[in-house]
């Protein structure tokens, strides 16, 4: 590792211990009580007890994220697609688009959960198929419509067939955009997945554990299921980011 | 049989702000094997010409023929290679990708078109560099491997359209020389777009002046150097004789030469 990325990474970590020394200071300080504020080291007392809960209910969700997302996205790209290829489908999907880009989930989670029961997992994965069209559907169209004039003319020249033409220039020079929308929705997708569990249903993942422990007065513990969330958000943030610098790099990016 | 004849040929291109003559009455005929260049100002046509030829863009009058098809059959049966002033390559294909495009596309068969693609790079002198993506190249390599490829197919005619204009002047002559002896190799006849009167007198065998509003042919000049090409011919009379040659014909007046410049 070099001293530049050495001191990239070192400047958030010291900031967030920071953080957390000052944090644990006005907690014992000024003596706030637990239910309003717990300190970091009884989170993290608390947080080492329920490890393999956090751990369990971080996969739950996570498994939910990933579905929505593959969903999502293979059905926002082929929307992307017809789009490209069809003025009147455009017109027809992009304004569906930008509404489900404004549609709360806070509204449908709650509908969707009486339309399959409350034994299922399809409600929350559909939320997050929803959330994680709009950017990724957006994205994808743009590239599909970025094709270079001097491409173009060149496969024309070639007498290149509009099968070939998508095959080889319009679909590889999309691929940038398509993991730029998956990146933007990647983060919006944790954030649904975990409020959609608000809303009764199936105990299993991190926004269930979290209501139920905040509901039963265990704060500390309801802050290591935050703490959960946060890194499960990370996660899925850092894997879509990672694949589209690797295909951007590809392209000389 | 020439490999390019035009005979009146005009474009007008309409737009909302009115019709603007891009080329009007233009002969021109490119034997086979023959190195023509097109010189001229920015909106003389040439570009607009070349398009043309390579069935880009329609003629709004007169007729062109290439190789005595017309230019939607030829671009059809690929008798031509082609170059622009971007390299154009895909960003995301190594060079060997790159290169092989057109064969990719006209359905060669993989071991067919890596014993080709092997034999281009060798010509264009980028061997090593089989394996790199287009960024990771200098501009006047990723134009010799756009080069490789409009030589792909083996074309009888190469239409260029000023695919040394984003270069230094040093890569530029080392390019002309280059494309000198590849034309040698490969026999074929070479439409070049440029506005640089010194390449086009280096690689021409006659070189067409135009002028612009509208696109007009003004003046043919045969030049023809020989087929030994050099540096040294850069220095020599003759060569600077055919650059004063171009020049009254692109100015229309005897321009005073004072001392050796070239330019």
């Amino acid at each position: 590792m070099t001293a530049a990325s050495v001191r990239r990474w070192l400047a958030p970590i010291l900031l967030g211990v920071v953080a957390l020394v000052v944090w644990q200071a006005i907690v014992v300080g000024t003596g706030i009580k637990p239910y309003l504020l717990p300190s970091p080291t009884a989170i993290l007392e608390q947080l080492l007890l329920v490890v393999p809960l956090v751990w369990q209910a971080a996969l739950a969700t996570g498994l939910n994220v990933l579905v929505g997302l593959v969903v999502g996205g293979v059905v926002a790209i082929g929307a992307a697609i017809v789009a490209a290829r069809s003025r009147m489908a455009d017109t027809l999907l992009s304004p569906t688009a930008a509404a489900l880009s404004v549609m709360p989930i806070v509204a449908l989670a709650p509908a969707l959960n009486t339309m399959f029961g409350t034994t299922s997992t399809t409600p929350r994965r559909l939320v997050v198929s929803v959330v994680v069209f709009a950017p990724v559907f957006v994205n994808t169209l743009r590239g599909l419509r970025q094709v270079q004039p001097v491409h173009r003319d060149l496969l024309r020249a070639y007498a290149a067939t509009p099968r070939q033409i998508t095959r080889t220039v319009t679909i590889p020079g999309a691929l940038p955009y398509l993991f730029t929308g998956l990146r933007i929705a990647s983060s919006t997708a944790v954030i649904a997945a975990i409020v959609a569990e608000y809303f009764g249903g199936l105990q299993n993942g991190l926004g269930s554990r979290l209501t139920s422990a905040a509901s039963n007065s265990a704060y500390a513990r309801a802050w290591a299921f935050v703490l959960g969330a946060i890194l499960l958000g990370l996660v899925f943030y850092l894997a879509t980011l990672a694949l589209e610098r690797a295909v951007a790099r590809r392209q000389g990016g | 049989m020439s490999a390019v004849e035009a005979r009146g040929v005009g474009k007008v291109f309409s737009s909302r702000s009115g019709e603007v003559t891009a080329l009007d009455g233009i002969d021109l005929t490119v034997a086979d094997g023959e190195f023509v260049s097109l010189i001229g100002p920015s909106g003389c046509g040439k570009s607009t010409l070349l398009r043309l030829i390579a069935d880009l863009d329609t003629p709004t009058s007169g007729g062109i023929t290439v190789f005595g098809k017309t230019p939607q059959q030829a671009r059809e049966a690929q008798d031509y290679g082609i170059a622009f002033q971007q390299a154009g390559l895909l960003p995301w294909r190594t060079v060997t990708a790159n290169v092989e495009l057109p064969l990719e596309l006209h359905g060669v068969g993989k071991a067919e078109r890596a014993a080709r693609v092997v034999e281009l790079l060798e010509l264009v002198g980028l061997g090593e560099f089989a394996g790199h993506f287009p960024h990771q190249l200098s501009g006047g390599m990723q134009q010799r491997v756009a080069i490789a490829r409009a030589l792909a197919e083996r074309p009888s005619l190469l239409l260029m359209d000023e695919p040394f204009g984003a270069l230094d002047e040093m890569t530029r002559e080392r390019m002309q020389t280059e494309l000198v002896r590849i034309c040698a190799e490969s026999g074929a006849a070479v439409v070049f777009v440029t506005h640089s009167i010194p390449e086009a007198v280096f690689l021409s065998q006659r070189v067409v002046v135009m002028s612009p509003r509208p696109g007009r042919i003004s003046a043919v000049v045969p030049v023809d150097l020989g087929a030994d090409r050099g540096e040294g011919l850069r220095e020599d009379a003759a060569f600077f004789a055919a650059v004063t040659a171009v020049r009254e014909a692109l100015h229309g007046t005897p321009v005073a030469v004072r001392g050796m410049d070239a330019r």
